[in-house]
């Protein structure tokens, strides 16, 4: 038998050795991410600034004045896990960017022409940006915890943070690649990012309650996925704190639509180097 | 047996027929060189045959797998070396060739004596643990092709491996394919405009012209049919492509050539 009859001939794999493969191979991608990351940490730290400012200048002085009703939370134990969802959103909407260098580059071609499924170097890049996240979220629960914010410390909990962040930023790096995919050129892309990036900010939970914006606002924030992240970790995050949406639907959104952007950004990328 | 095999292959962007009707078969082990200047369809050719493009209409086949059918197959079969810079800049020569390994499943046992037979094979050695941006073009090059054989293709694609290097980086990478090409017996495609490269290293030539195969045969056959057998290949070159050698290429083609030498030189 030939090699092209061999190939031809062995059946489809199931589903669940496919599956085992995709995952193997993003976490392939995810370590030559990450050994990127180590040669180049610096990165890590400026990217600290950040937060800080939220937290540590605007927090401080809108807990001043107390206009925003926080219910029983005072307003910087409310907004410190609005500012780390704002804080994953940033690190991972400019991922697509580093996509249309590497496509620039010519790094892409040579991935395309391998065996390794799209949708694992989707989501490789996407852990990648959870580990960034990560970061980030250790850096606002020391500078929250610093400013004499309670929070919730218990092991589960720190888990489902840890859970939340690493979807999100799935989900807000491979929207991101979806954007570079759609654009193709740094140009276009710096000026969308900057377009999409204030209003998934503004018009969520991050730093004033939904019930507090006029109604077409309520409407957007309510299909924003920072909003359920956001919901999330102040659920996780705050001892007493109760979920707008449930814990439950903002795991099931946040899955949900990482799921269906993995899947298109997978089928959208061979056209990327056309 | 043929180790490609492409029937009418086409491919048209818009009104402009990049590839036209190409039929051209490939034996298993030979070096092929496909010649043609800027815009003469070597490369979307190449990108059709690794699978990052699917033909308008027409078939190819690599290694009896049909590009399109078979697409996901094809790619564990072919290596594929694009015209572009395609080492990572930010990782170690070493970690390049250790993410392939991985991303190819070699088995563990032999992904270490694997990456430092071919570091070695390519003169990386040395080299291997500092940053690949750190690298000469030619090292980079070298790297690129160490990184595409890893899991022993039986195919290898080249897109123009000298563009942008020096003469003596030029003759480094021709005899690290040789070398290459010695040990393995890899079916190697390249494509070039130097005529040099296609005379030194290749057994057999095609020469591109708007899309079409103009002619092809072996440097010396070629030679012999032009200008009543005296001809250089550099003349058989201007006699099919119609001496477009200098006029070819759009403003855009220059400025995508010398950014690309420039970053690989």
């Amino acid at each position: 038998m030939t090699h092209a009859e061999l190939v031809k001939s062995s059946p489809r794999p199931q589903a669940w050795v496919r599956f085992l493969y995709f995952l193997r191979k993003s976490l392939n991608i995810f370590e030559m991410e990450m050994r990127k990351l180590r040669h180049e940490p610096t990165d890590l730290l400026t990217r600290a600034a950040q937060p800080f400012i939220w937290l540590v200048i605007f927090g401080q002085v809108l807990s001043g004045i107390r206009a925003i009703p926080t219910g029983e939370s005072s307003y910087i134990e409310f907004m410190a896990p609005g500012v780390l969802g704002q804080s994953v959103l940033f690190v991972s909407i400019f991922y697509g960017l580093a996509l249309i260098w590497e496509r620039d580059l010519g790094i892409i071609h040579k991935f395309l022409a391998s065996p390794v499924p799209r949708e694992a170097l989707v989501v490789g890049k996407g852990l990648s940006a959870g580990i960034r996240g990560f970061s980030q979220a250790i850096i606002v629960i020391l500078l929250a915890s610093f400013l004499g914010v309670r929070l919730n410390l218990n092991p589960f909990n720190i888990l489902g943070v840890i859970s939340i962040v690493f979807l999100g930023a799935l989900t807000f790096s491979t929207f991101s690649l979806l954007i570079a995919l759609w654009v193709k050129t740094r140009e276009r892309f710096m000026g969308v990012g900057q377009f999409v990036t204030m209003p998934l900010f503004f018009a969520s939970n991050a730093i004033y309650p939904i019930e507090m914006m006029p109604d077409w606002l309520q409407a957007i924030a309510k299909v924003n996925p920072l909003s359920y992240m956001v919901d999330a970790l102040r659920t996780l995050m705050l001892p007493g704190s109760a979920s707008v949406f449930g814990l439950g639907t903002d795991f099931a959104v946040l899955i949900l639509v990482s799921a269906v952007l993995v899947w298109v950004a997978g089928r959208r990328y061979p056209s990327f180097v056309v | 047996m043929n180790i490609i095999e492409t029937n009418n292959l086409t491919r048209r962007f818009g009104k402009l027929t990049a590839v036209d009707a190409v039929d051209l078969t490939l034996e298993e082990g030979e070096i092929f060189g496909l010649l043609g200047p800027n815009g003469a369809g070597k490369t979307t050719l190449l990108k059709m045959f690794t699978t990052l493009l699917p033909p308008s209409s027409g078939s190819a086949k690599v290694a009896g797998l049909d590009v399109v059918r078979n697409s996901g197959d094809v790619r564990k079969v072919i290596g594929y070396v694009p015209q572009l810079l395609s080492a990572d800049g930010s990782l170690t020569g070493y970690e390049n060739l250790l993410v392939f390994a991985k991303l190819f499943d070699l088995p563990r046992a032999q992904r270490e004596a694997r990456i430092h037979a071919l570091l070695h094979m390519m003169g990386l050695e040395e080299a291997a643990h500092q940053m690949v941006k750190t690298y000469s073009g030619g090292m980079i090059r070298r790297l690129e092709i160490a990184q595409s054989v890893l899991h022993e293709p039986r195919v290898l694609f080249l897109d123009e491996p000298t563009v942008g290097l020096d003469p003596i980086a030029r003759k480094s990478v021709w005899e690290h394919i040789q070398r290459l090409r010695s040990q393995f017996s890899t079916t190697i495609l390249l494509t070039t405009h130097y005529m040099e490269e296609a005379d030194d290293l290749c057994e057999r030539v095609a020469i591109m012209h708007h899309g079409k195969i103009a002619a092809i045969g072996q440097p010396a056959e070629l030679k012999a049919s032009v200008n009543g057998g005296s001809a250089t290949l550099d003349e058989v070159f201007a006699h099919f492509a119609g001496g477009e050698i200098e006029a070819s290429g759009s403003y855009i083609d220059v400025s995508r050539t010398r950014h690309d030498a420039r970053r690989v030189g």
